[in-house]
């Protein structure tokens, strides 16, 4: 039921002091004479209801959660401490400089670290997710290229593998979008990228968006080539940092030949995802970029001490303030907690485990082309099973729910179809995996035994499957009183 | 080292062998020698949870966290109901994922969608999306959303927040839309530029209220201005006031955004607070993000789905109506429960105590000599006086008090909310006193 | 499937009914079938000008988008409201559920005819 059904007339709870100074009424051209309907209910009310909330819904915490490319780590409970520390919470963004030394330390040690992980030069923590660091990158590249006089780079090259908000933060970075098709191995095609860069239209690229890892779980081999070729023709690589999780303290973006990347705290860096957010996309840059960054970097001065300053030729401001600074306090934390060692050992076992998985599992499942070794994910193709069977990728998503294991991402990447992306990340145990393994094997036998199950699934959730196309269809976005 | 790795370096190696391989550098064989780190990143140790606790309240404690707050701006010290803290530290909602197996997801869909109906009575609009990053980037993707084929200007009110107005500009910098900024005239929208910039390729027209010196405006008048050249009318409201003044839909607008920090969301440096976006029925299909809808199961059970997806990057990829993806949900979840625990009377009350201070202070800083220039305002305005900022600010300063936001030289805007008791304004003043 | 053989059909699965220099558009049955439960379309206004082999359309089914191609070239004299608000309606009866109609045709991509159109549909299904 929702706090709005539960509302009751007169119910509420007792938070405010009464008013000590004369009270203002608003002129009655600006008065708001009906009352917004907000819910009546008394905070024993409010506790359960949000109680309840939490019963029906499932986090990493609760759980196994092999999201492929979300990167579902568990999420570590002194990040929380350390983000709700007063000194962090209750400082005012515009608040003197010399009043928020520690915020700017924050910032400082921040940007050292991701500079040191991913061989970048700069880091801004402006962008708060990873599609906004998609599109603060991209806007870099652009500025980079006008001020070059290069007014006719507007075309931005992107693998079909790609995640749908490559192609989407291009247009909004007024850039076009050349697709490539990937070759049989899964990886970018060398041969068609160096056609087109080389013919007339390498002139109007502005350069090349890239997963490396890709969304196959696949480390493209020629990746300096790829890049190679790209600045040949006078374009610059982005990094997509959505993988990051697979080559910590083994291989960094900066050395790949890649200009600028955007890396997703609350994927590779433990912070938790809330449901959908927030995150933090912070986007680091090569040396040649980092004057166009957006809004205001931390540098330390002559006197010893931190400030904040505009980069000279600063493309802008790309929200308010700078950035999710709470998730950035969690990140930190983390880093400091893993440190050196610790950071390249979580990579490690993101990969070990997906490896294991993928090992455990190929006897049955079908690999997306057909890989020995996978990164730190690894992609199902479940064609021949729903041929053979009827049951899809989304059945077996379906039946994993009543084993109480969050399914992996299905039908992407979009060339693979019938997709089932497993990400199983460093945090997961041997026994979690082993029991996963085994739910994975026993759905498979069902799809041959008792399909018709698996078209029920799930059956143990608080809802069954839902019409999603009522939904959309004939849309009720809100509630209101019958 | 800390390590959040839960088996030993044994089970990682029987792992290892079983995955069939014979050590982690075959493991990473894909990644090619000429790419591959040679050395240990250039990073300290790890650390215990207890170092790592003690040094980040180390850090903490090197800002000044002040005991009372005259300073808006974009950010405003709210009380925050004690119930907000608590559900946000419920792990399940804080550690769960963007809501796509639905069957799983109830409790955070729900969340989203009493979000949505809260955002809706606030703003007395139609359906709102289920949150966006902050304030600004909600202006920048409506000022989006408003374009047309032949209708590519985007026309807004120098008397809206800096900040707001940068971050627009860099989201035209990037579509190509035309962005044209029109005058404040004391504190307020000067209407006759206003009228000037509009034409027949204006798309929309952008403004505050109130605005960013705390000044009430003539909205209903902008709003048909802008509708008299076909332009969609964008309210950025500041969603506390909604308890007070009136609603974004009462005085026209198309699409209602702002920053719902006021609303249960701790100061915190500047984020994370989150964008709040809602619009008429007629735009629906042109808000960004996710957007939660009811339905029901195979049993006719009631539940709720992410809905009208094909709007969103994942399916529509470069003709999408935005790239967002991750948004601040759980930021959507606080403002849900502060609006349950508030209600209607509570966010009144709330509203009226924190203009009726900003008032009582303006006339005690009035009778100091300084001039409110500021006049129909809801709980900033703005100061002018001969006296240095400088001098008064760092006199409060002095007593662990933040004092408003220095404009320049002789300007300060101030702010109150039901958090400045009286006794603390007359402390303030005093202080001011002193150094005037 | 219906092929009806009072219309004419295209590659890319368009339904067109030529009346003089006026057409009338809509997807086929085996469009229907193919995209699924359809649950909104984006049409253009009256008025605006369609060019042959361009996309003047889209639907939208749950998790997908599917551009439609214009048949002719001319200008959109009328849309079919009732399918913004009743999508349905395309996958109950999609010959019924015209999309726009469109005057003044000045050109039309090669049609097939509904023989032609069955054949062509069988042949890409193998």
């Amino acid at each position: 039921m929702l706090i709005y059904e539960k509302s009751r007339k007169g119910r509420g709870c007792q938070l405010l002091p009464k008013c000590d100074v004369e009270e203002y009424t608003p002129d009655k051209a600006h008065l708001r004479e009906e009352a917004p309907k907000l819910p009546q209910v008394s905070e024993v009310d409010i506790s359960r209801h949000y109680s309840e909330l939490s019963r029906k819904a499932h986090g990493v915490n609760d759980g196994f959660y092999p999201l492929g490319s979300c990167t579902m780590k568990y999420n570590p409970r002194v990040n929380e401490k350390t983000a709700a520390l007063a000194g962090f919470t209750a400082i005012h963004p515009l608040q003197p400089e010399h009043t928020v030394q520690g915020c700017l330390q924050v910032l400082e040690e921040g940007e050292k670290a991701l500079n040191e992980i991913t061989g970048m030069d700069a880091f801004t923590f402006q962008p708060a997710a990873g599609a906004h660091g998609e599109f603060t990158g991209l806007l870099l590249i652009k500025a980079y290229h006008l001020a070059n006089g290069d007014t006719q780079r507007t075309k931005i090259i992107v693998p079909d593998s790609a995640h749908g908000t490559n192609p989407a933060s291009a247009v909004m970075a007024g850039m076009s979008v050349i697709n490539v098709d990937s070759d049989q191995s899964g990886c970018v095609d060398v041969d068609k990228l160096r056609q087109l860069c080389e013919s007339e239209e390498g002139k109007e690229i502005a350069g090349l968006m890239l997963t490396n890892p890709n969304t196959a779980g696949l480390f493209d081999p020629n990746i300096l080539e790829i890049t190679d070729i790209i600045h040949s023709c006078g374009g610059q690589v982005y990094y997509d940092g959505a993988n990051l999780n697979a080559i910590m303290g083994i291989a960094r973006p900066g050395d790949m030949g890649f200009d600028c990347v955007h890396l997703n705290l609350h994927k590779t860096f433990s912070t938790p995802h809330g449901g959908g957010g927030p995150g933090a996309g912070p986007v680091g840059c090569k040396e040649h970029l980092a004057g166009f960054l957006p809004g205001k970097v931390v540098r330390k001065g002559e006197d010893g001490a931190l400030h904040l300053v505009k980069p000279e030729k600063s493309l802008g401001e790309m929200k308010n303030f700078y950035g999710n600074f709470l998730v950035v306090v969690k990140a930190l934390t983390y880093i400091k907690t893993l440190g050196a060692e610790g950071i390249r050992n979580a990579s490690e076992n993101a990969v070990l485990n997906a490896n294991y998985m993928m090992a455990k599992l190929r006897d049955k499942y079908d690999i997306a082309f057909d890989t020995k070794i996978c990164m730190h994910e690894f992609v199902m193709d479940l064609s021949r099973l729903l041929k053979e069977t009827g049951v899809s990728a989304m059945d077996i998503a379906k039946g994993l729910l009543d084993h109480g294991i969050h399914p992996p991402t299905m039908y992407f990447p979009l060339t693979v179809h019938e997709a089932l992306m497993v990400e199983p990340t460093e945090t997961e145990s041997r026994e979690t995996l082993d029991w996963a393994i085994d739910v994975f094997l026993s759905l498979y036998e069902k799809a041959y035994s008792d399909p018709e199950a698996l078209h029920r699934a799930p059956e143990t959730t608080p809802v069954g499957r839902l019409d999603e196309v009522g939904a959309a269809r004939h849309p009720v976005l809100r509630f209101t009183e019958e | 080292m800390g390590t959040y790795v839960p088996d030993t370096r044994e089970e990682q190696l029987e792992l290892l062998k079983e995955a069939g391989l014979s050590s982690m550098d075959e493991m990473f064989s894909m990644v090619p020698d000429n790419v591959r780190l040679k050395e240990k990143l250039n990073l300290p140790d790890g650390m215990s949870e207890m170092e790592v606790l003690k040094e980040m309240e180390k850090t903490a404690s090197k800002n000044t966290a002040f005991r009372s707050i005259f300073r808006g701006a974009g950010a405003y010290n709210h009380y925050i109901p004690s119930m907000v803290e608590s559900v946000l530290s419920k792990e399940t909602l804080q550690t769960a994922y963007t809501p796509y197996q639905a069957e799983i997801s109830q409790g955070v869909l729900q969340s989203i969608f009493e979000y949505q109906t809260g955002i809706c009575e606030l703003t007395g609009m139609d359906v709102s999306n289920a949150s966006v990053y902050d304030g600004a980037t909600a202006a920048g993707e409506a000022v989006a959303m408003c374009r047309e084929r032949k209708k590519n200007k985007a026309v807004v009110s120098e008397a809206v927040d800096p900040g707001v107005i940068e971050t627009v500009r860099t989201y035209c910098y990037g579509n190509e839309m035309e962005l044209v900024t029109v005058p404040a005239k004391d504190c307020r929208t000067d209407m006759d530029a206003l009228k000037e910039a509009l034409d027949d390729s204006t798309a929309c027209v952008l403004i505050q209220h109130p605005n960013y010196y705390g000044n009430l405006e003539d909205a209903a008048k902008i709003g048909e201005a802008a509708h008299d050249v076909k332009a969609k009318f964008i309210m950025s409201v500041n969603p506390f006031s909604l308890g007070l003044i009136k609603s974004p839909a009462e005085y026209g607008a198309d699409v209602a955004i702002g920053d719902g920090q006021p609303l249960g969301l701790p100061l915190a440096f500047g984020g994370p607070y989150l964008g709040f976006m809602a619009s008429t029925d007629a735009m629906k299909r042109k808000l960004p993000g996710r957007i939660v809808g009811q339905t029901v199961d195979g049993e006719g059970k009631k539940g709720y789905v992410l809905t009208l997806q094909a709007r969103e990057q994942h399916i529509r990829r470069e003709k999408a109506s935005s790239n967002i993806c991750s948004n601040q949900a759980l930021c959507a979840l606080a403002v849900g429960v502060y609006l349950s625990s508030m209600g209607s009377e509570g966010l009144k009350q709330a509203a009226s105590l924190s203009a009726s201070k900003a008032h009582y202070m303006a006339g005690e800083l009035s009778g100091l000599g300084f001039k409110v220039i500021s006049d129909d305002f809801f709980n900033e305005f703005v100061t002018e006086s001969d006296k240095d900022t400088a001098v008064i600010l760092e006199a409060l300063e002095e007593k662990g008090i933040l004092g408003g936001l220095p404009l320049d030289k002789n300007r300060i805007l101030w702010c109150c909310t039901e958090m400045n008791s009286k006794e603390d304004i007359d402390e303030a003043i005093e202080i001011i006193k002193e150094v005037c | 499937m219906e092929f009806r053989t009072d219309l004419s059909y295209t590659k890319t699965h368009e339904w067109v009914l030529l009346e003089g220099d006026t057409a009338t558009i809509g997807i086929t049955d085996y469009a229907q079938d193919a995209l699924g439960d359809i649950v909104f379309i984006n049409l253009p206004e009256e008025g605006d000008q369609v060019e042959m082999d361009t996309v003047f359309a889209d639907v939208e089914s749950v998790k997908a988008v599917s551009d439609i191609y214009s048949p002719v070239t001319g200008t959109v004299c009328e849309i079919n409201e009732e399918l913004m608000d009743s999508p349905e309606k395309i996958n109950e009866s999609a010959y019924d559920a015209w999309f726009i109609k469109v005057e003044g045709v000045t050109e039309h991509s090669d049609f097939m005819t509904a023989e032609e159109y069955e054949a062509f549909v069988e042949s890409e299904q193998e």
